[in-house]
Protein backbone atom coordinates (compact mmCIF):
# COMPACT_ATOMS: atom_id res chain seq x y z
CA UNK A 1 0.00 0.00 0.00
CA UNK A 2 2.92 2.31 0.77
CA UNK A 3 4.22 3.76 -2.61
CA UNK A 4 7.72 4.89 -1.93
CA UNK A 5 6.94 7.40 -5.37
CA UNK A 6 3.70 9.07 -3.68
CA UNK A 7 4.37 12.21 -2.60
CA UNK A 8 4.22 12.98 1.12
CA UNK A 9 1.07 14.87 0.76
CA UNK A 10 -1.21 14.76 -1.86
CA UNK A 11 -4.60 16.92 -1.59
CA UNK A 12 -6.53 16.46 -4.62
CA UNK A 13 -9.30 18.27 -5.44
CA UNK A 14 -10.89 19.14 -1.34
CA UNK A 15 -13.49 21.61 -0.85
CA UNK A 16 -15.44 22.63 2.19
CA UNK A 17 -18.25 24.38 3.07
CA UNK A 18 -19.69 25.30 6.24
CA UNK A 19 -23.42 25.30 5.89
CA UNK A 20 -23.60 27.67 2.77
CA UNK A 21 -20.30 29.08 3.05
CA UNK A 22 -17.77 27.65 1.33
CA UNK A 23 -14.54 27.75 2.98
CA UNK A 24 -12.31 25.80 0.49
CA UNK A 25 -12.72 25.47 -2.99
CA UNK A 26 -11.15 22.51 -4.83
CA UNK A 27 -7.93 22.37 -3.56
CA UNK A 28 -5.34 20.64 -4.86
CA UNK A 29 -1.58 20.71 -4.69
CA UNK A 30 1.45 18.36 -3.36
CA UNK A 31 4.25 18.28 -1.16
CA UNK A 32 7.36 15.97 -1.38
CA UNK A 33 9.85 14.72 0.94
CA UNK A 34 12.52 17.81 1.33
CA UNK A 35 10.48 20.21 0.34
CA UNK A 36 9.03 23.52 2.38
CA UNK A 37 5.84 24.71 1.25
CA UNK A 38 4.29 28.02 2.53
CA UNK A 39 0.62 27.91 2.67
CA UNK A 40 0.09 31.74 2.78
CA UNK A 41 -3.21 33.32 2.63
CA UNK A 42 -5.35 36.04 4.98
CA UNK A 43 -6.95 35.47 7.98
CA UNK A 44 -10.12 33.38 6.51
CA UNK A 45 -8.11 31.96 4.04
CA UNK A 46 -9.17 28.93 4.75
CA UNK A 47 -5.56 27.72 6.18
CA UNK A 48 -7.25 26.78 9.57
CA UNK A 49 -9.91 24.26 7.66
CA UNK A 50 -7.40 23.01 5.42
CA UNK A 51 -5.14 21.43 7.98
CA UNK A 52 -8.39 20.37 9.77
CA UNK A 53 -9.56 17.76 7.04
CA UNK A 54 -5.40 17.24 6.64
CA UNK A 55 -5.23 15.99 10.59
CA UNK A 56 -9.13 14.26 9.93
CA UNK A 57 -9.98 16.57 12.85
CA UNK A 58 -12.91 17.09 9.88
CA UNK A 59 -13.99 14.35 7.56
CA UNK A 60 -13.27 15.08 3.73
CA UNK A 61 -16.13 14.76 2.04
CA UNK A 62 -14.85 16.01 -1.34
CA UNK A 63 -11.90 15.25 -2.65
CA UNK A 64 -9.18 13.23 -1.39
CA UNK A 65 -6.41 13.69 0.76
CA UNK A 66 -3.28 10.98 0.97
CA UNK A 67 -0.33 11.21 3.31
CA UNK A 68 2.60 8.87 2.13
CA UNK A 69 0.26 7.34 -0.46
CA UNK A 70 -2.48 6.26 2.15
CA UNK A 71 -5.75 7.50 2.02
CA UNK A 72 -6.68 9.43 5.08
CA UNK A 73 -10.60 8.54 4.94
CA UNK A 74 -9.61 4.73 3.64
CA UNK A 75 -6.21 4.56 6.22
CA UNK A 76 -7.00 7.42 8.62
CA UNK A 77 -4.78 5.55 11.26
CA UNK A 78 -1.81 4.51 8.86
CA UNK A 79 -2.25 8.42 7.18
CA UNK A 80 -2.17 10.34 10.42
CA UNK A 81 1.13 8.01 11.79
CA UNK A 82 3.08 9.44 8.91
CA UNK A 83 1.86 13.01 10.07
CA UNK A 84 3.52 15.49 12.25
CA UNK A 85 1.59 18.97 13.47
CA UNK A 86 2.12 21.91 15.06
CA UNK A 87 -1.70 23.92 15.65
CA UNK A 88 -1.77 27.31 15.89
CA UNK A 89 -2.66 26.80 19.61
CA UNK A 90 -1.26 25.43 22.28
CA UNK A 91 -1.45 22.21 22.88
CA UNK A 92 0.48 20.90 25.18
CA UNK A 93 -0.65 20.41 29.17
CA UNK A 94 0.64 23.20 30.81
CA UNK A 95 0.40 21.26 34.21
CA UNK A 96 3.04 18.44 33.10
CA UNK A 97 6.54 18.70 32.36
CA UNK A 98 7.97 18.74 28.82
CA UNK A 99 9.22 15.35 28.95
CA UNK A 100 6.04 14.25 30.17
CA UNK A 101 4.33 16.02 27.12
CA UNK A 102 6.31 14.39 25.12
CA UNK A 103 6.15 11.09 26.43
CA UNK A 104 2.19 10.69 26.18
CA UNK A 105 2.81 11.67 22.46
CA UNK A 106 5.44 8.98 22.16
CA UNK A 107 2.68 6.42 23.81
CA UNK A 108 -0.45 7.98 21.47
CA UNK A 109 2.24 6.90 18.65
CA UNK A 110 3.46 3.66 20.43
CA UNK A 111 6.70 4.30 20.23
CA UNK A 112 8.68 2.07 23.43
CA UNK A 113 10.52 3.82 26.42
CA UNK A 114 13.59 3.23 25.47
CA UNK A 115 13.16 4.43 21.66
CA UNK A 116 11.09 7.40 23.11
CA UNK A 117 13.14 8.53 25.76
CA UNK A 118 16.16 8.55 22.73
CA UNK A 119 14.20 10.51 20.40
CA UNK A 120 12.45 12.54 23.14
CA UNK A 121 16.86 14.09 23.61
CA UNK A 122 17.55 13.85 19.87
CA UNK A 123 14.86 16.50 19.36
CA UNK A 124 15.01 18.78 22.51
CA UNK A 125 18.97 18.98 22.41
CA UNK A 126 18.39 19.71 18.32
CA UNK A 127 16.40 22.88 20.03
CA UNK A 128 18.65 23.61 23.06
CA UNK A 129 16.05 22.51 25.18
CA UNK A 130 17.19 18.96 26.53
CA UNK A 131 18.71 20.96 30.23
CA UNK A 132 14.36 22.19 30.88
CA UNK A 133 13.16 18.95 30.06
CA UNK A 134 12.04 18.39 34.07
CA UNK A 135 10.31 22.03 33.71
CA UNK A 136 6.78 22.38 33.69
CA UNK A 137 5.54 23.83 30.70
CA UNK A 138 3.58 26.85 32.18
CA UNK A 139 6.48 27.70 33.22
CA UNK A 140 8.10 28.09 29.45
CA UNK A 141 7.69 31.49 27.48
CA UNK A 142 5.76 31.39 24.53
CA UNK A 143 8.89 30.69 22.34
CA UNK A 144 10.33 27.56 24.24
CA UNK A 145 6.72 26.16 24.16
CA UNK A 146 6.56 26.32 20.42
CA UNK A 147 9.98 24.26 20.54
CA UNK A 148 8.68 21.84 22.72
CA UNK A 149 5.52 21.10 20.17
CA UNK A 150 8.24 21.10 17.25
CA UNK A 151 10.30 18.75 18.88
CA UNK A 152 6.56 16.66 19.88
CA UNK A 153 5.82 16.83 15.95
CA UNK A 154 9.16 15.24 15.13
CA UNK A 155 9.09 12.05 17.61
CA UNK A 156 7.49 9.66 15.94
CA UNK A 157 9.49 10.47 12.64
CA UNK A 158 7.11 11.58 10.27
CA UNK A 159 6.48 11.91 6.71
CA UNK A 160 4.86 14.88 6.84
CA UNK A 161 5.33 18.38 9.18
CA UNK A 162 2.25 20.43 9.07
CA UNK A 163 2.53 24.03 11.28
CA UNK A 164 -0.55 26.39 11.18
CA UNK A 165 0.88 30.24 11.78
CA UNK A 166 3.39 28.36 14.75
CA UNK A 167 4.78 32.16 15.51
CA UNK A 168 1.64 33.42 16.21
CA UNK A 169 2.54 35.75 19.36
CA UNK A 170 6.18 35.14 19.47
CA UNK A 171 8.50 38.02 19.93
CA UNK A 172 11.09 38.46 16.54
CA UNK A 173 13.63 36.29 17.85
CA UNK A 174 11.70 33.71 18.93
CA UNK A 175 10.30 33.93 15.09
CA UNK A 176 13.52 33.94 13.43
CA UNK A 177 14.90 31.13 15.56
CA UNK A 178 11.35 28.77 14.66
CA UNK A 179 11.69 30.06 10.76
CA UNK A 180 15.10 28.98 10.55
CA UNK A 181 14.76 25.88 12.32
CA UNK A 182 11.29 24.55 10.70
CA UNK A 183 13.51 25.49 7.13
CA UNK A 184 16.36 23.45 7.76
CA UNK A 185 13.96 20.42 8.94
CA UNK A 186 12.69 19.70 5.34
CA UNK A 187 16.21 18.95 4.18
CA UNK A 188 18.11 17.85 7.78
CA UNK A 189 15.01 15.33 8.47
CA UNK A 190 13.76 14.63 4.84
CA UNK A 191 10.60 15.46 5.61
CA UNK A 192 7.53 17.11 3.59
CA UNK A 193 6.89 20.92 5.69
CA UNK A 194 3.38 22.14 5.17
CA UNK A 195 3.63 26.04 7.06
CA UNK A 196 0.27 27.88 6.86
CA UNK A 197 1.05 31.75 7.77
CA UNK A 198 -0.19 35.01 6.89
CA UNK A 199 3.00 36.87 7.32
CA UNK A 200 5.14 37.04 4.25
CA UNK A 201 8.55 37.55 6.09
CA UNK A 202 8.69 33.89 6.89
CA UNK A 203 9.10 32.97 3.19
CA UNK A 204 12.20 32.25 2.04
CA UNK A 205 13.29 32.30 -1.80
CA UNK A 206 13.62 28.96 -2.25
CA UNK A 207 10.17 28.20 -0.72
CA UNK A 208 7.67 26.81 -2.33
CA UNK A 209 4.64 28.57 -2.40
CA UNK A 210 0.69 28.58 -2.02
CA UNK A 211 -1.74 31.34 -2.08
CA UNK A 212 -4.49 30.54 -0.76
CA UNK A 213 -7.47 33.33 -1.01
CA UNK A 214 -11.34 32.72 0.28
CA UNK A 215 -10.93 28.85 -0.25
CA UNK A 216 -9.58 29.14 -3.82
CA UNK A 217 -5.87 28.64 -4.63
CA UNK A 218 -4.87 32.11 -6.34
CA UNK A 219 -0.91 30.90 -6.68
CA UNK A 220 1.32 28.08 -6.69
CA UNK A 221 4.87 27.95 -7.71
CA UNK A 222 7.91 29.11 -6.44
CA UNK A 223 8.94 32.71 -5.22
CA UNK A 224 10.87 33.66 -8.41
CA UNK A 225 7.98 32.65 -10.22
CA UNK A 226 5.69 34.87 -8.35
CA UNK A 227 7.65 37.52 -8.89
CA UNK A 228 7.66 37.23 -12.54
CA UNK A 229 4.13 36.36 -13.02
CA UNK A 230 2.59 38.98 -11.10
CA UNK A 231 5.53 41.48 -12.08
CA UNK A 232 5.67 42.84 -8.65
CA UNK A 233 9.08 43.62 -6.94
CA UNK A 234 8.49 41.79 -3.56
CA UNK A 235 6.56 38.66 -2.01
CA UNK A 236 4.48 41.13 -0.49
CA UNK A 237 3.24 43.36 -2.99
CA UNK A 238 2.87 39.72 -5.22
CA UNK A 239 0.94 38.79 -1.78
CA UNK A 240 -1.05 42.11 -2.00
CA UNK A 241 -1.88 42.22 -5.16
CA UNK A 242 -3.52 38.74 -5.27
CA UNK A 243 -5.71 39.17 -2.44
CA UNK A 244 -6.22 42.77 -2.92
CA UNK A 245 -4.97 43.70 0.28
CA UNK A 246 -6.60 41.53 2.50
CA UNK A 247 -4.18 40.72 5.06
CA UNK B 1 -4.77 -2.40 15.68
CA UNK B 2 -1.46 -3.08 16.95
CA UNK B 3 -1.69 -4.92 20.44
CA UNK B 4 1.94 -3.36 21.81
CA UNK B 5 0.65 0.40 20.34
CA UNK B 6 -2.47 0.28 21.58
CA UNK B 7 -1.39 -0.82 24.97
CA UNK B 8 1.37 1.85 24.84
CA UNK B 9 -1.67 4.10 24.27
CA UNK B 10 -3.81 3.54 27.02
CA UNK B 11 -1.02 3.78 29.40
CA UNK B 12 -0.12 7.20 28.18
CA UNK B 13 -3.73 8.40 28.33
CA UNK B 14 -4.76 6.64 31.67
CA UNK B 15 -0.83 8.16 33.21
CA UNK B 16 -1.89 11.76 31.62
CA UNK B 17 -5.18 11.51 33.70
CA UNK B 18 -3.82 10.49 36.85
CA UNK B 19 -1.19 13.41 36.53
CA UNK B 20 -3.57 15.67 35.98
CA UNK B 21 -5.49 14.47 38.90
CA UNK B 22 -2.84 14.52 41.04
CA UNK B 23 -1.66 17.94 40.27
CA UNK B 24 -5.14 19.06 40.54
CA UNK B 25 -5.39 18.59 44.50
CA UNK B 26 -8.12 20.66 44.68
CA UNK B 27 -10.63 18.42 42.43
CA UNK B 28 -9.65 15.83 45.08
CA UNK B 29 -10.59 17.80 47.53
CA UNK B 30 -13.85 19.20 46.20
CA UNK B 31 -14.48 15.59 45.15
CA UNK B 32 -14.22 14.50 48.53
CA UNK B 33 -16.28 17.49 50.63
CA UNK B 34 -19.18 16.93 48.57
CA UNK B 35 -20.46 13.81 49.72
CA UNK B 36 -18.97 14.46 52.96
CA UNK B 37 -20.69 17.29 53.64
CA UNK B 38 -24.03 15.42 52.66
CA UNK B 39 -22.74 12.60 54.79
CA UNK B 40 -21.89 14.73 57.76
CA UNK B 41 -24.89 17.90 57.86
CA UNK B 42 -27.78 16.28 55.45
CA UNK B 43 -27.62 13.10 56.44
CA UNK B 44 -27.02 14.16 60.51
CA UNK B 45 -30.23 16.12 60.08
CA UNK B 46 -32.48 13.85 58.11
CA UNK B 47 -31.33 10.59 60.73
CA UNK B 48 -34.56 11.32 62.78
CA UNK B 49 -36.97 12.27 60.46
CA UNK B 50 -36.53 9.56 57.75
CA UNK B 51 -37.47 5.78 59.39
CA UNK B 52 -35.94 3.27 57.18
CA UNK B 53 -37.63 -0.46 57.24
CA UNK B 54 -35.32 -3.24 56.24
CA UNK B 55 -35.37 -3.65 52.71
CA UNK B 56 -32.53 -5.79 50.73
CA UNK B 57 -29.51 -5.71 50.74
CA UNK B 58 -30.12 -4.33 54.23
CA UNK B 59 -31.02 -6.94 56.73
CA UNK B 60 -31.78 -4.70 59.78
CA UNK B 61 -33.11 -1.27 60.48
CA UNK B 62 -30.22 1.23 59.39
CA UNK B 63 -29.17 4.67 60.30
CA UNK B 64 -29.80 7.01 57.20
CA UNK B 65 -26.00 7.53 56.89
CA UNK B 66 -25.82 3.68 56.20
CA UNK B 67 -28.68 4.58 53.33
CA UNK B 68 -26.80 7.32 51.40
CA UNK B 69 -23.27 6.22 51.91
CA UNK B 70 -24.02 4.23 48.32
CA UNK B 71 -25.44 7.09 47.13
CA UNK B 72 -23.10 9.68 47.60
CA UNK B 73 -20.19 6.69 46.12
CA UNK B 74 -22.91 7.39 42.74
CA UNK B 75 -22.60 11.30 43.59
CA UNK B 76 -18.78 10.95 43.34
CA UNK B 77 -18.62 9.20 40.01
CA UNK B 78 -21.63 11.01 38.65
CA UNK B 79 -19.76 14.21 39.28
CA UNK B 80 -16.48 12.92 38.00
CA UNK B 81 -18.28 11.87 34.86
CA UNK B 82 -19.36 15.73 34.15
CA UNK B 83 -15.83 16.90 35.06
CA UNK B 84 -14.31 14.59 32.49
CA UNK B 85 -17.19 15.75 30.51
CA UNK B 86 -16.03 19.06 31.54
CA UNK B 87 -12.37 18.63 31.00
CA UNK B 88 -13.55 17.35 27.56
CA UNK B 89 -15.09 20.46 26.44
CA UNK B 90 -12.44 22.46 27.97
CA UNK B 91 -9.67 20.72 25.96
CA UNK B 92 -11.24 21.18 23.22
CA UNK B 93 -11.84 24.87 23.53
CA UNK B 94 -8.19 25.61 24.33
CA UNK B 95 -6.54 22.51 22.14
CA UNK B 96 -5.29 20.31 23.84
CA UNK B 97 -7.65 17.91 22.48
CA UNK B 98 -6.58 17.40 19.05
CA UNK B 99 -3.60 16.18 20.15
CA UNK B 100 -5.47 12.91 21.10
CA UNK B 101 -7.80 13.10 17.98
CA UNK B 102 -4.75 13.08 15.73
CA UNK B 103 -3.07 10.32 16.65
CA UNK B 104 -3.28 7.34 14.15
CA UNK B 105 -5.49 5.31 17.14
CA UNK B 106 -9.62 5.04 16.20
CA UNK B 107 -11.26 7.06 17.71
CA UNK B 108 -13.11 5.08 19.19
CA UNK B 109 -10.38 3.38 21.65
CA UNK B 110 -9.23 6.84 22.10
CA UNK B 111 -12.97 7.99 23.67
CA UNK B 112 -12.61 4.21 25.45
CA UNK B 113 -9.30 4.39 26.20
CA UNK B 114 -9.92 8.10 28.29
CA UNK B 115 -12.96 6.39 29.78
CA UNK B 116 -10.98 3.97 31.71
CA UNK B 117 -8.86 6.66 32.80
CA UNK B 118 -11.54 8.76 33.75
CA UNK B 119 -13.04 6.02 35.87
CA UNK B 120 -9.81 4.57 37.51
CA UNK B 121 -9.90 8.42 38.93
CA UNK B 122 -13.40 7.63 40.16
CA UNK B 123 -12.65 4.78 41.89
CA UNK B 124 -9.91 6.29 43.89
CA UNK B 125 -12.21 8.67 44.99
CA UNK B 126 -14.84 6.70 45.81
CA UNK B 127 -12.30 4.46 48.29
CA UNK B 128 -11.39 7.80 49.72
CA UNK B 129 -14.31 8.90 50.59
CA UNK B 130 -15.59 5.11 52.29
CA UNK B 131 -12.15 5.66 54.19
CA UNK B 132 -13.33 8.72 55.79
CA UNK B 133 -17.31 7.13 56.38
CA UNK B 134 -15.16 4.25 57.96
CA UNK B 135 -13.88 6.82 60.58
CA UNK B 136 -17.16 8.76 60.90
CA UNK B 137 -18.52 4.44 61.80
CA UNK B 138 -20.49 4.13 58.97
CA UNK B 139 -18.93 0.88 58.06
CA UNK B 140 -20.10 -2.30 55.33
CA UNK B 141 -18.31 -5.76 56.12
CA UNK B 142 -14.69 -5.90 54.91
CA UNK B 143 -15.27 -8.17 52.19
CA UNK B 144 -18.02 -5.79 50.67
CA UNK B 145 -15.02 -3.45 50.20
CA UNK B 146 -13.90 -5.72 47.89
CA UNK B 147 -17.16 -6.84 45.85
CA UNK B 148 -17.77 -3.37 45.37
CA UNK B 149 -15.01 -2.75 42.98
CA UNK B 150 -16.46 -4.09 39.91
CA UNK B 151 -19.82 -2.08 40.97
CA UNK B 152 -17.75 1.22 40.49
CA UNK B 153 -15.87 0.26 37.60
CA UNK B 154 -19.19 -0.41 35.67
CA UNK B 155 -20.65 2.78 37.60
CA UNK B 156 -18.13 4.64 36.24
CA UNK B 157 -17.71 3.86 33.20
CA UNK B 158 -21.39 4.03 32.21
CA UNK B 159 -21.45 7.55 34.09
CA UNK B 160 -18.45 8.54 32.29
CA UNK B 161 -20.14 7.28 28.91
CA UNK B 162 -22.94 9.87 29.34
CA UNK B 163 -20.22 12.63 30.36
CA UNK B 164 -18.41 11.70 26.86
CA UNK B 165 -21.65 11.95 25.15
CA UNK B 166 -22.65 15.40 26.64
CA UNK B 167 -19.52 16.58 25.87
CA UNK B 168 -19.94 15.61 22.00
CA UNK B 169 -22.79 17.59 22.02
CA UNK B 170 -21.65 20.89 24.24
CA UNK B 171 -19.99 23.47 21.62
CA UNK B 172 -19.04 26.13 23.92
CA UNK B 173 -18.36 25.81 28.06
CA UNK B 174 -20.50 28.28 28.87
CA UNK B 175 -23.28 25.84 27.88
CA UNK B 176 -21.81 23.66 30.46
CA UNK B 177 -23.85 25.33 32.80
CA UNK B 178 -27.12 23.73 31.49
CA UNK B 179 -25.94 19.93 32.27
CA UNK B 180 -25.90 21.15 36.02
CA UNK B 181 -29.56 22.11 35.61
CA UNK B 182 -30.58 19.18 33.36
CA UNK B 183 -28.76 16.36 33.49
CA UNK B 184 -26.98 15.87 37.15
CA UNK B 185 -29.66 17.76 39.32
CA UNK B 186 -32.18 15.65 38.11
CA UNK B 187 -30.59 12.57 37.79
CA UNK B 188 -29.16 12.70 41.33
CA UNK B 189 -32.65 13.64 42.65
CA UNK B 190 -34.86 11.80 40.96
CA UNK B 191 -33.03 8.68 41.83
CA UNK B 192 -32.37 6.21 44.81
CA UNK B 193 -29.32 7.70 45.81
CA UNK B 194 -30.98 9.53 48.96
CA UNK B 195 -34.19 7.93 49.36
CA UNK B 196 -35.80 4.36 48.86
CA UNK B 197 -38.03 3.74 45.93
CA UNK B 198 -41.10 3.30 48.42
CA UNK B 199 -40.54 6.74 50.23
CA UNK B 200 -41.23 8.10 46.85
CA UNK B 201 -44.25 5.90 46.23
CA UNK B 202 -45.55 7.89 49.58
CA UNK B 203 -45.63 11.31 47.74
CA UNK B 204 -46.03 10.70 43.74
CA UNK B 205 -47.13 7.79 41.17
CA UNK B 206 -44.33 9.14 38.57
CA UNK B 207 -41.72 10.23 40.99
CA UNK B 208 -40.72 6.62 41.65
CA UNK B 209 -41.58 5.34 38.06
CA UNK B 210 -39.11 7.76 36.65
CA UNK B 211 -36.55 7.03 39.20
CA UNK B 212 -36.87 3.29 38.52
CA UNK B 213 -35.51 3.76 34.91
CA UNK B 214 -33.20 6.49 35.79
CA UNK B 215 -29.84 4.96 34.88
CA UNK B 216 -28.10 6.74 38.18
CA UNK B 217 -30.57 4.84 40.54
CA UNK B 218 -29.70 1.27 38.87
CA UNK B 219 -25.92 2.25 39.38
CA UNK B 220 -26.62 3.51 42.72
CA UNK B 221 -28.35 0.10 43.45
CA UNK B 222 -25.69 -1.79 41.79
CA UNK B 223 -22.86 -0.02 44.17
CA UNK B 224 -25.19 -0.94 47.37
CA UNK B 225 -25.55 -4.45 46.66
CA UNK B 226 -22.15 -4.87 45.97
CA UNK B 227 -21.10 -2.77 49.31
CA UNK B 228 -22.96 -5.66 51.08
CA UNK B 229 -21.79 -8.43 49.22
CA UNK B 230 -24.38 -8.82 47.27
CA UNK B 231 -25.23 -9.02 43.39
CA UNK B 232 -28.06 -7.05 42.26
CA UNK B 233 -28.65 -8.80 38.44
CA UNK B 234 -31.55 -6.28 36.99
CA UNK B 235 -29.00 -3.28 38.11
CA UNK B 236 -26.04 -4.70 36.68
CA UNK B 237 -27.45 -5.37 33.35
CA UNK B 238 -29.22 -2.21 32.97
CA UNK B 239 -26.44 -0.54 33.40
CA UNK B 240 -24.58 -2.84 31.37
CA UNK B 241 -26.87 -1.43 28.52
CA UNK B 242 -26.75 1.91 29.80
CA UNK B 243 -23.25 2.11 29.34
CA UNK B 244 -23.63 0.59 25.99
CA UNK B 245 -25.77 2.47 24.67
CA UNK B 246 -23.91 6.50 25.84
CA UNK B 247 -20.94 4.93 24.60
CA UNK B 248 -22.15 4.05 21.04
CA UNK B 249 -23.79 7.55 21.01
CA UNK B 250 -20.70 9.07 22.33
CA UNK B 251 -18.13 7.63 19.39
CA UNK B 252 -20.55 8.34 17.28
CA UNK B 253 -20.89 11.94 17.96
CA UNK B 254 -17.09 12.10 18.21
CA UNK B 255 -17.21 10.51 14.64
CA UNK B 256 -15.75 13.27 11.96
CA UNK B 257 -17.98 12.14 9.50
CA UNK B 258 -20.70 11.35 11.05
CA UNK B 259 -21.07 12.97 14.25
CA UNK B 260 -21.50 16.88 16.02
CA UNK B 261 -18.30 17.37 14.95
CA UNK B 262 -19.31 17.38 11.14
CA UNK B 263 -21.60 20.23 12.71
CA UNK B 264 -19.05 22.26 14.42
CA UNK B 265 -17.51 24.05 11.37
CA UNK B 266 -14.11 22.30 12.23
CA UNK B 267 -14.65 23.18 15.25
CA UNK B 268 -12.94 21.06 17.75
Amino acid sequence: MNVPAAPALFIDNVSLSYGEKLALNKVSFTVSRGECVILLGPNGAGKSSLFSLVTRLYDTREGAIEIAGFNLKRHSTKALGRLGVVFQQSTLDMDLSVERNLLYHADLHGLGRKLANTRIREELERQAMFERRHETVRHLNGGHRRRVEIARALLHKPDVLLLDEPTVGLDMPSRKAIVDYVHQLSTTHNIAVLWATHLVDEIFATDQLIILHKGIIRYQGSVPQLLETTAMPSVASAFQHLTKGEK
Amino acid sequence: MNPLHTLRALRGIVTRELLRFVHQRERFVSALVRPLVWLFIFAAGFRSTLGLSPTPPYETYILYEDYITPGLVGMIQLFNGMQSSLSMVYDREMGNMRTLLVSPLPRWFLLVAKLLAGTLVSVLQAYGFLLVAWFYDVRAPIEGYLTLLPALVLAGLMLGALGLLLSSFIEQLENFAGVMNFVIFPMFFLSTALYPLWKLQESSQLLPVLAQYNPFSQAVELIRFALYGQFNAYACAYTLAALALFLSAAVIGYNPSKGMMQKKGGKQ
